[in-house]
């Protein structure tokens, strides 16, 4: 297909756009909109990598659940009032750089490495809920269990955290 | 002397030509299977700017909720790297780690909006400027 080799690039534009808009925005409600834009052209990553699995977990995780919780907090609390926070030129420079010479080195640090790619992404099956279910269940069951044992602490405290009066 | 240098840049030109040798390769792979093949490095520098935007947005925004979403913003861009090497190196693991990493996001999402909420109603305020004291 000739789109899919352009399909890429399409995606990343749009999720770099959709952080800088994150940053940019005036109000926190376009905030967590544009962060829900980046996360579906990641989702869209995903499957271009063939990790079909990954892919509808992280919508259903990240677009489903997560920024449901930013937008209800954003909405509950009446937070989406503009300007609240005004921040001097000289931290939005520093910062600007601080974040430009990070990324500098990170490509500094890949540019010469020899990576090897083994497989054609679009072609192996290891990313199928079949396969990855397997692997999951015979070599990772423990931290699958562990990992239900932290969401009840987490389903624990967020209730606790909630109560109005804790005495 | 000349000699340590001459050696020293034998052994860099031999490298860079193991690096094109090595991608010149991926593409006969590619052009044999009638498609292309994006270089795994691509993907390494959109992570790499998705964290950098992540990491400035979290030392620049004084919105204690923005902050929040700067940090999922960078859980993500390490989540999509893992997932990439994971499918170009055939080895599952890398997408069962992206599994558990969701799992602890999550978890973390609601226990920080949780607090979020919690010290808007005692303060009225979500600016970190303001809510620098751990007791007040």
């Amino acid at each position: 297909m000739i789109f899919s080799k352009y399909l890429f690039f399409i995606l990343s534009f749009i999720a770099i756009y959709a952080a800088l808009k994150v940053l940019i925005s005036k109000k926190p409600m376009h905030s967590v909109l544009y962060l829900t834009l980046a996360f579906f052209a990641i989702g869209g990553h995903y499957i271009l990598l063939n990790a079909q699995f990954l892919a509808v977990v992280h919508i259903i995780v990240y677009a489903g659940a997560i920024m449901v919780l930013f937008i209800y907090t954003v909405m509950l609390l009446n937070l989406n009032i503009q300007g609240e926070f005004p921040k001097s030129r000289l931290a939005k420079i520093a910062s600007a750089l601080a974040g430009g010479l990070l990324l500098m080195t990170l490509i500094a640090i890949f540019r010469s490495y020899d990576l090897k790619m083994v497989a054609d992404p679009s072609l192996n099956q290891i990313g199928l809920v079949k396969n990855l279910g397997k692997v999951l269940f015979e070599e990772y069951y423990l931290p699958f269990e562990l990992s239900s044992i932290l969401f009840l602490a987490a389903m624990v405290g967020a209730v606790m955290l909630g109560k109005k009066d804790i005495y | 002397m000349r000699h340590e240098m001459k050696s020293k840049y034998f052994s860099q030109f031999r490298s860079v030509l193991r690096n094109r040798i090595n991608i010149v390769n991926t593409f006969k792979l590619a052009t044999m299977q009638n498609m292309q093949i994006i270089p795994l490095d691509y993907y390494i520098f959109f992570c790499s700017a998705l964290f950098a935007i992540g990491v400035v947005g979290v030392l620049v925004k004084r919105n204690a909720l923005v902050i929040f979403m700067s940090i999922e913003l960078m859980l993500n861009s390490a989540n999509l790297l893992l997932a990439a090497f994971s499918a170009y190196r055939n080895d599952p693991a890398g997408q069962i780690f992206v599994f558990f990493i969701m799992v602890v996001a999550a978890a973390e999402v609601a226990i920080g909006l949780a607090l979020l909420v919690m010290i808007y109603r005692s303060t009225h305020t979500i600016d970190i400027n303001v809510l620098n004291k751990l007791k007040w």
